[in-house]
């Protein structure tokens, strides 16, 4: 879908049609050093992102779930080139990220994030109209047409621009700095919103307005999005897909339902098993992990998961399962999902 | 076999540990007054759990804050009347109220990074608590702090005692920070939000670990959260807050299954629970209260579906509708007059 | 599929919010003693300016005769200095050169320090390194002895002294350049201004510059009456400004030995001094707390 009063330059067509995923993310790695006390010696690394790959199909809602020390927001950053991969290969609609093809500038209007702090990413001295006209500024839109467009997306969002274009972000509510975040990720009409955390911060009865705006958005202006969050449920109501990460690697992918009714990993199992009971008379009785999630510093051998699994055999500290098929279309990075994987234990296929 | 219907009506019918009447809580600062809270009474059993929910702005912090006062003196203004355990918060001196604090109630916070002292280890910190309360010699305060770091099952007690906050994950932070509250015996925790900032497979475990000291010890918790589904692993009532007054409360099965309040019954609506995809979410109209000028009347009135100009008049009454069940609606009020008519 | 954007009408009447510095103005006016600092700073400025018409007599006509007259002589009310010039006259000149000698290697390093600092702050990695660890060279040499050596190296004179001085705050004042940039760097919108593919002199134009110039300002300011201190000291060792001109410093320096037989006359420009440097920091402070806007 094009929109016509874009400049040419800006327009972004569909380049590799219906069937070709918007985003292929390939063995994403991204380490960050740790300071050592003694210079020359390398203290250490953080292993944020440790070997991802996703699809991203167009059209979807993808779901990131996974707690701290996962590297959610991480996989965010690098999606957004707002950091670079150590190593690894994102490709954007049939083309390279960066490359010749499709120039760093032409990709950044093609993908836009909504970020979990609401105040901290409005510049708080600038007014909501030039925060969101800037965007615009930046490709070359001229200044009446960027304030106009910015006026005109405020109103979608449902801040009245007569009131308040000219206001500034701490004047504003959490939920309506949210709205000014979400128009302007839209005003170069990505493709592409990421969310990372967007409604996290917020009450749950602003939570559901927002919600209801970012279903809306996503049909009247043909966007995929990625929703990262901690919250299970918000995720199980707004998404197609859902992706789960543990200490930097992917785990489990699958479509929300079946991952939600039948979860394949052992992770995923109990991740869903934490969700607080809803009917008082059912209440958890028993944890369903012990301890804290663990630091991507020195992650375990083998399956990261190990130490923590109920079902862990001796091969799991060995060997570090890869996503595996088995379960057509639901990726599980389990030895038990693979056939030779050593353990004694095997999936089931669901279907 | 006593039911939990049972043993609720056996806690209401003994004195209340936590009693709280007409409480307002004004602070004055900047020119503005904000009224935080304006008359919240509740009362909270020996042993039970309440769990007093609502959004920001609504109160329950300042609330919560104010059964220790804990609000800067010179800024905030208290009325109304604070009994725990017998004693009249409000009429202590500042040698009783230190007492009181830690000794008869504790607080458990949301961030322990924030609430516990950085350059003291976990250790130093609970042994202050409690040579603070009793008389006893360091070594003797050690073995309690030891056995409080216990009861809160941390693995490797003996090695947590000397570690600083920062050298410890979230969840063995806020398991300390509990092991702390509850080192001096109080007989009344009260937790804001402890849960909110941790994962959720250590939420499930703090909340499980909560019940059953609530259990073994016999405390009365009071719990702020935000969060429905927290409340309902722990609490036994709960009380729903809005713009610094208690619109409903009740026992938590009855609040769940048959909510009264206009609020109450929008919040539990706007859960996507259950919700299809693709269904648009309930929500309700407008935005929370500007607490420095609030209306007369309920202070729903200007978002609620069924505002009648009564509504904005006065504050609504509260009526009692059976079983711990109260409302402060007018409509509530309205059709328990005509089934005790019918 | 087309799709058109929906524009206004006409453009409706926005309301405007008071912007940032609006409210800051607004603060300040209430804060009463800042703004007793600043009307003191006025008059003292204004008096500088006008110097030559409001002087009663010749700051340069210098009598033996009336050398060390007392306060409230006949006129000369503020007395004379050791070799008999009008001390009032004098004072009122002299505010020109000791408020300039203030001002202005402030106004310079100012200049220099935010460029470097912003530099460093926003760019990071080497150069960064290479900017901070040459300022902290500069860095270790106590202000006071770094411009008594440079002023001692470069020789008298006002030139030479202001540049010793503007030499002494620009590490100072790239320090906190650096710091405050290197904190809104790390702010979430200035990543956003980064996925909107934005160039890094654009979002330093656009987004650093007006959350960091604000706190660079005032910590400059609180510089003023430290340079003017500096200057005065500089002149008093006889490295600044060369007599006859008439400058506070200077003067404390020749009417040091007649503090045993006129003390309130030698006093008097160290008080102004005293007032002066007393007042920029008041006024310093209080654009400071007019600053810290709680949102």
């Amino acid at each position: 879908m094009t929109d016509t009063t874009l400049p040419e330059a800006l327009r972004n067509p569909d380049v590799g049609g219906p069937a070709q995923p918007l985003v292929i993310a390939r063995d994403l790695v991204k380490h960050f050093p740790l300071k050592s006390k003694i210079p020359g010696r390398r203290a250490g690394v953080v292993r944020a992102v440790d070997g991802v790959g996703f699809e991203v199909r167009k059209g979807e809602t993808l779901g990131v779930v996974g707690e701290s020390g996962c590297g959610k927001s991480t996989t965010a950053r690098l999606l957004m080139q707002l950091i670079e991969q150590d190593s690894g290969e994102l490709i954007f609609d049939a083309q390279g990220v960066g490359s010749a093809q499709l120039p760093m500038k032409r990709f950044r209007s093609q993908v836009q994030m909504v970020f979990q702090d609401s105040y901290s990413s409005l510049n708080p001295r600038l007014t909501i109209e030039e925060s969101i006209a800037f965007t615009a500024r930046v490709h070359g839109i001229g200044a009446a047409e960027a304030s106009a467009r910015a006026r005109a997306l405020l109103d979608r969002v449902g801040l009245e621009p007569a009131r308040f274009a000219g206001r500034y972000p701490h004047e504003l509510s959490g939920g309506q700095r949210q709205r000014v975040n979400i128009a302007r990720a839209l005003v170069l009409r990505p493709r592409l919103v990421i969310l990372d955390e967007a409604v996290s911060a917020l009450d749950k009865s602003v939570e559901a307005q927002v919600l209801n705006l970012l279903l809306e958005l996503k049909a009247e202006f043909d966007l995929t999005y990625v929703f990262i969050s901690h919250d299970l449920n918000v995720i199980r109501y707004l998404c197609d897909r859902v992706m789960v990460m543990y200490l930097g690697k992917v785990v489990e992918v699958g479509d929300t339902e079946t991952l939600y009714a039948n979860p394949a990993h052992p992770y995923t199992r109990a991740l869903l098993a934490s969700m607080p009971a809803t009917d008082p008379d059912h209440r958890t009785l028993v944890a369903p992990l012990a301890g804290d999630p663990p630091n991507p510093i020195n992650p375990p051998s083998g399956c990261s998961f190990h130490p923590r699994c109920a079902m862990a055999e001796a091969v799991c500290a060995r060997r570090a399962p890869a996503l595996s098929d088995a379960l057509a279309g639901h990726p599980v990075a389990c030895l038990m999902a693979h056939a030779d994987g050593g353990h004694s234990r095997q999936l089931a296929a669901t279907t | 076999m006593t039911t939990p219907q049972d043993n609720h009506a056996e806690a209401q019918a003994a004195a209340p540990m936590v009693s709280v009447r007409d409480l307002r809580v004004t602070f004055s600062g900047g020119g503005k007054t904000i009224r935080a809270v304006n008359g919240v009474s509740l009362d909270v059993a020996p042993g039970e759990a309440l769990a007093l929910i609502g959004e920001s702005g609504s109160g329950k912090s300042v609330t919560l804050r104010a059964l220790m006062r804990l609000h800067p003196p010179r800024r905030t203004r208290m009325e109304g009347a604070i009994r725990i355990d017998g004693a009249d918060v409000m009429a202590l001196d500042a040698r009783a109220l230190q007492r009181l604090r830690g000794g008869t109630v504790a607080m458990v916070f949301q961030e322990p990074l924030l609430a516990l002292d950085p350059v003291y280890t976990v250790g130093q910190q609970i042994i202050e608590c409690i040579r603070t309360h009793a008389s006893v010699s360091a070594s003797e305060a050690r073995q309690r702090a030891l056995r409080a770091l216990e009861s809160v099952r941390i693995p490797s007690p003996e090695r947590r005692l000397a570690a600083y906050p920062h050298e410890m994950s979230g969840g063995m932070r806020q398991r300390a920070m509990i092991a702390l509250a509850l080192s001096a015996s109080p007989k009344v925790l009260l937790a804001d939000e402890p849960t909110t900032a941790l994962d959720a497979t250590v939420q499930i475990q703090v909340l499980i670990l909560l019940r059953e000291l609530q259990r073994e010890l016999g405390l009365s918790i009071v719990f702020v959260t935000h969060d429905i589904g927290a409340a309902v692993e722990i609490a036994d009532r709960v009380a729903v807050m809005y713009g610094g007054r208690i619109v409903e409360e009740g026992p938590i099965r009855t609040l769940l299954r048959a909510a009264r309040h206009p609020y109450t019954i929008a919040l539990l609506q706007s859960r996507q629970h259950g919700m299809d995809r693709g269904q648009r979410l309930q929500t309700i109209a407008g935005s929370p209260p500007d607490l420095a000028a609030l209306p007369p009347g309920c202070t729903f009135a200007p978002r609620c579906p069924h505002a009648r100009p009564a509504c904005l008049a006065q504050v609504p009454a509260t009526t009692d509708l059976g079983q711990g069940h109260r409302v402060s609606c007018i409509l509530a009020s309205e059709s328990a007059v005509a089934e005790a008519a019918a | 599929m087309e799709m058109t954007l929906k524009k206004p009408a006409a453009a409706p009447l926005v309301q405007r919010s008071p912007g940032y510095w609006t409210t800051v103005g607004r603060r300040l006016l209430r804060n009463k003693l800042a703004m007793l600092a600043a009307l003191i700073l006025l008059a003292l400025v204004l008096m500088a300016l006008f110097a030559p018409a409001l002087m009663p007599s010749d700051p340069y006509a210098a009598s033996i005769l009336k050398r060390l007259k007392p306060v409230g002589t006949e006129h000369y009310p503020l007395g004379t200095d050791e070799l008999g010039r009008d001390m009032l006259s004098r004072l009122m000149l002299g505010a020109r050169l000791s408020l300039f000698m203030g001002i202005t290697p402030v106004l310079i390093a100012f200049v220099i320090g935010s460029a470097l600092g912003i530099v460093a702050g926003y760019a990071g990695g080497w150069t960064n390194t290479v900017i901070m660890r040459l300022v902290d060279i500069l860095y270790a040499f106590p202000s006071v002895l770094l411009a008594i050596a440079l002023s001692g190296t470069l020789g008298a004179g006002v030139g030479n002294a202001l540049l010793s001085l503007t030499i002494v705050f620009v590490p100072q004042i790239v320090r906190v350049a650096e710091s405050v940039t290197t904190q809104v760097r790390n702010r979430e919108f200035v990543d956003a201004a980064r996925a909107s593919g934005a160039s890094s002199l654009t979002i330093v134009r656009a987004h650093v510059l007006n959350n960091v110039l604000g706190p660079i300002f005032v910590y400059a300011t609180s510089l003023i009456s430290v340079s003017m201190i500096l200057a005065s000291g500089l002149s008093f060792l006889g490295l600044g400004v060369k007599p006859p001109e008439p400058e506070w410093g200077l003067m404390l320096n020749t009417l040091r030995t007649a503090i045993y037989t006129q003390p309130w006359v030698a006093a008097l420009p160290g008080a102004m001094i005293f007032m002066t440097s007393i007042s920029f920091n008041l006024l310093a402070d209080g654009i400071r707390s007019a600053m810290e806007i709680k949102d």
